[in-house]
């Protein structure tokens, strides 16, 4: 029986130098690598694939299958781009990882990039998070020191160049291909599909783009094996992930876990939602994922079971809000984020982000009506499926579900002329009268 | 102000280097235009003719990805930017109140700098730090579970001069320049300042341990990497 966590990646960020070279060395580190470069790329490759391990940045795509796609003794240079520009609201575990343990991405980054024949790779991290693009940065150096990075590594006559690029703030350039196009020095905008990034990437040429998480997942899966990580997970969700609570829960965190773990079983050992009160409703995978509420508790969180639920499990970024919390402020405030960072190139996602945010913003004030619910409704079922990329998707989720789930809600907002929400009981400084008998925020 | 023949001399030097990491000189752009926010605390029109420049394209088309990207300011902004959260999960959780109170006791509007140059105020978007809602960025450091209150004495600190320590971070908060100088990728050699991880990145890692949850023991490495194809 597998315990309830399953501490990998995270299981040594308690360690006070587990973001430096020797620290990751003393935790066990650096010992797939050698392994790897004794190993055909191609065998590589076939562990991948044969560990089931899936895309960790929301979509979910078979890991090896991508490596797989890479064109070989194509006269061109390859590319490995990692995306480590988490934006998604609510997913915040890249960011510790790589804070607490940036050698095992790095290790990670050598093993994909000798698999899929490339010699410079890419960390794409957001510019916003400082500290940690100075720990990439050390961690980069270190490993060029220690001779894991340049030239002929570890003797293997293997050269790989790992640069660090950060970003300058926009949501968009989490979308893999617009973040090719900010790589390339230009504005991030998303790119037609086909040809896809495996057959003309970076530079035009043949590039494989991994989240952070995907990647940091290698070196486990190397070092012990396909069938071990296979055997963490659900049939076809396989391996560990770190979820992240956020919210009303009593103690937020990130919880490294076999994939199909619930909310219920994670929000037990995070000491529940806050005392006194219940849970209203939950994001599973980041705001561009459909809500789900506490109808949801027992779903098995993996792609297919999230998926029959009617969401997605995307980053696992799993957003608490309790009976507090007004869904239409909260539905506004997403919104609002994505207009903002709708890049314009595609006319359903730059107009209907526009009108969603003042139709929802009129609703939220209390001057709307059925209408435009019904109006909003049809804002969505014509960005669904009809934008350029992800994003204009994303936008609707939390406007579907939300008025799927909590259409009287809406409809209360207009009644009362006004939000029947009180702002400052959801707050964390909530004062003990606010948050229950038990007390404040935590 | 265009820049001095010292500044000139060094900053050509500098982007050398930058471009010198990439395949393509015109990826060295975003890393530039970070360069230029350190030199100038923002991206001037002389920080626009010295990227085209030096990468051989036109100044419209520096201007094109410079406009495109938030971090990118096109007007003076504090020695310290401080930026709320108010994307919806720190909202709820306070981030509105805190921009809010910040507001009224700064005096300024989104993206406004007080008078004295020293901080300016921005709305900003999920930074990936959810499990320490509300939280708020200094020169993109993290300052984690924020109130109204916590908010105010920080900047009044800053705008003191007063040391301030962000909760994972370098000892000392470094300046907007300095903090854009590292984004183009010169370190300040403060990797190895501040905790690995904070106290909620750990909370699962805490309960795993005490309860003795493990991932399960690798096989015998010798089978390790057949594959597990059934």
């Amino acid at each position: 029986m597998t315990d309830t966590l399953t501490p990998v990646l995270t299981a040594h960020w308690d360690e006070p130098d587990s973001f430096t070279l020797a620290g990751y060395r003393r935790a066990g580190g650096y010992r797939a690598l050698p392994k790897a470069l004794a190993m055909p790329p191609d065998d590589i490759i076939a562990v991948v694939k044969d560990s089931g391990l899936r895309g960790r940045g929301g979509a979910g795509f078979p890991t090896g299958m991508k490596w797989s796609f890479i064109p070989q003794g194509d006269g061109k240079p390859h590319y490995l781009v990692v995306n480590a520009d988490e934006s998604e609201p609510g997913t915040c575990k890249d960011i510790p990882l790589m804070m607490a343990n940036p050698q095992v991405l790095i290790e990670g980054v050598i093993i994909a990039s000798y698999a899929i024949r490339c010699n410079q790779a890419f960390i794409y991290v957001r510019g916003e998070v400082l500290h940690v693009v100075r720990r990439l940065q050390q961690a980069v150096a270190e490993a060029y020191e220690a001779g894991y990075l340049g030239r002929d590594i570890l003797g293997s006559g293997y050269d790989l160049d790992l640069t660090v690029h950060a970003g300058a703030g926009a949501y968009i350039c989490g979308e893999e291909t617009a973040l090719l196009d900010s790589l390339e020095g230009y504005r991030g905008l998303p790119r037609l599909k086909p040809p896809f990034p495996a057959v003309a990437g970076l530079y035009a040429s043949p590039t494989v783009i991994n989240n952070v998480e995907s990647i940091s997942s290698v070196p486990s899966i190397v070092l012990n094996g396909a069938a071990w990580f296979a055997g963490l997970g659900t049939e076809k969700s396989k391996g560990y992930g770190i979820f992240s609570l956020s919210g009303h829960v009593v103690t937020p965190g990130q919880y490294e876990a076999p994939l199909g773990i619930t909310l219920r079983e994670l929000l037990d050992l995070a000491g529940g939602v806050r005392p006194g009160h219940r849970l209203k409703f939950w994001t599973p995978g980041g705001s561009s994922v459909p809500l789900l509420t506490d109808e949801h508790l027992d779903v098995p969180l993996d792609f297919e079971s999230v998926g029959a639920a009617g969401s997605q499990l995307g980053t696992r970024a799993l957003q608490i809000f309790d009976d507090t919390t007004c869904v239409v402020r909260a539905v506004l405030r997403w919104t609002e984020f994505y207009q903002h960072e709708s890049c314009g190139k595609c006319t359903p996602c730059r107009e209907g982000t526009y009108w969603m945010v003042r139709v929802l913003d009129r609703l939220e004030q209390g001057k709307g009506s059925e209408e435009d619910l019904e109006k909003l409704l049809d804002i969505c079922d014509n960005v669904l499926g009809r934008a350029f990329c992800a994003l204009g998707d994303g936008a609707t989720s939390p406007i579907t579900s939300s008025i799927r789930y909590f259409r009287d809600e809406y409809i209360e907002h207009q009644k009362r002329g006004g939000c029947p929400f009180d702002a400052s009981a959801s707050t964390l400084f909530a004062t003990s009268g606010s948050a229950g008998a038990l007390g404040g925020g935590r | 102000m265009p820049f001095s023949d010292e500044a000139l001399a060094r900053l050509e030097t500098e982007a050398a280097e930058i471009i010198s990491r990439y395949p393509k000189p015109r990826s060295a752009l975003m890393p530039l235009l970070h360069l230029m926010q350190a030199e100038e605390g923002y991206v001037s029109e002389d920080a626009i003719a010295f990227c085209a420049a030096r990468l051989g394209l036109t100044e419209t088309e520096v201007t094109a990805v410079a406009s495109f990207y938030t971090m990118y300011k096109r007007h003076p902004v504090g020695e310290y930017h401080v930026g709320v959260c108010t994307n919806t999960l720190c909202a709820i959780m306070g981030g509105d109140q805190i921009m809010a109170r910040l507001s009224e006791h700064l005096g300024l509007g989104q993206d406004e700098a007080t008078e004295d140059g020293k901080i300016s105020l921005e709305h900003i978007e999920c930074n990936a730090a959810c499990d320490y809602a509300p939280v708020v960025m200094v020169n993109w450091e993290f300052f984690d579970n924020m109130t109204p209150e916590s908010a105010a004495a920080l900047v009044d600190d800053l705008r003191s001069g007063k040391a301030v320590t962000p909760s994972r971070g370098p000892g000392r908060l470094c300046t907007w320049r300095q903090a854009s100088r590292i984004l183009a990728g010169f370190g300040d050699g403060q990797a190895a300042d501040g905790p690995a991880a904070g106290p909620a990145s750990l909370v699962g890692l805490k309960i795993a341990k005490d309860r003795g949850w493990t991932a399960p023991e690798a096989p015998d490495s010798s089978t390790a990497t057949e594959g597990a194809s059934r």
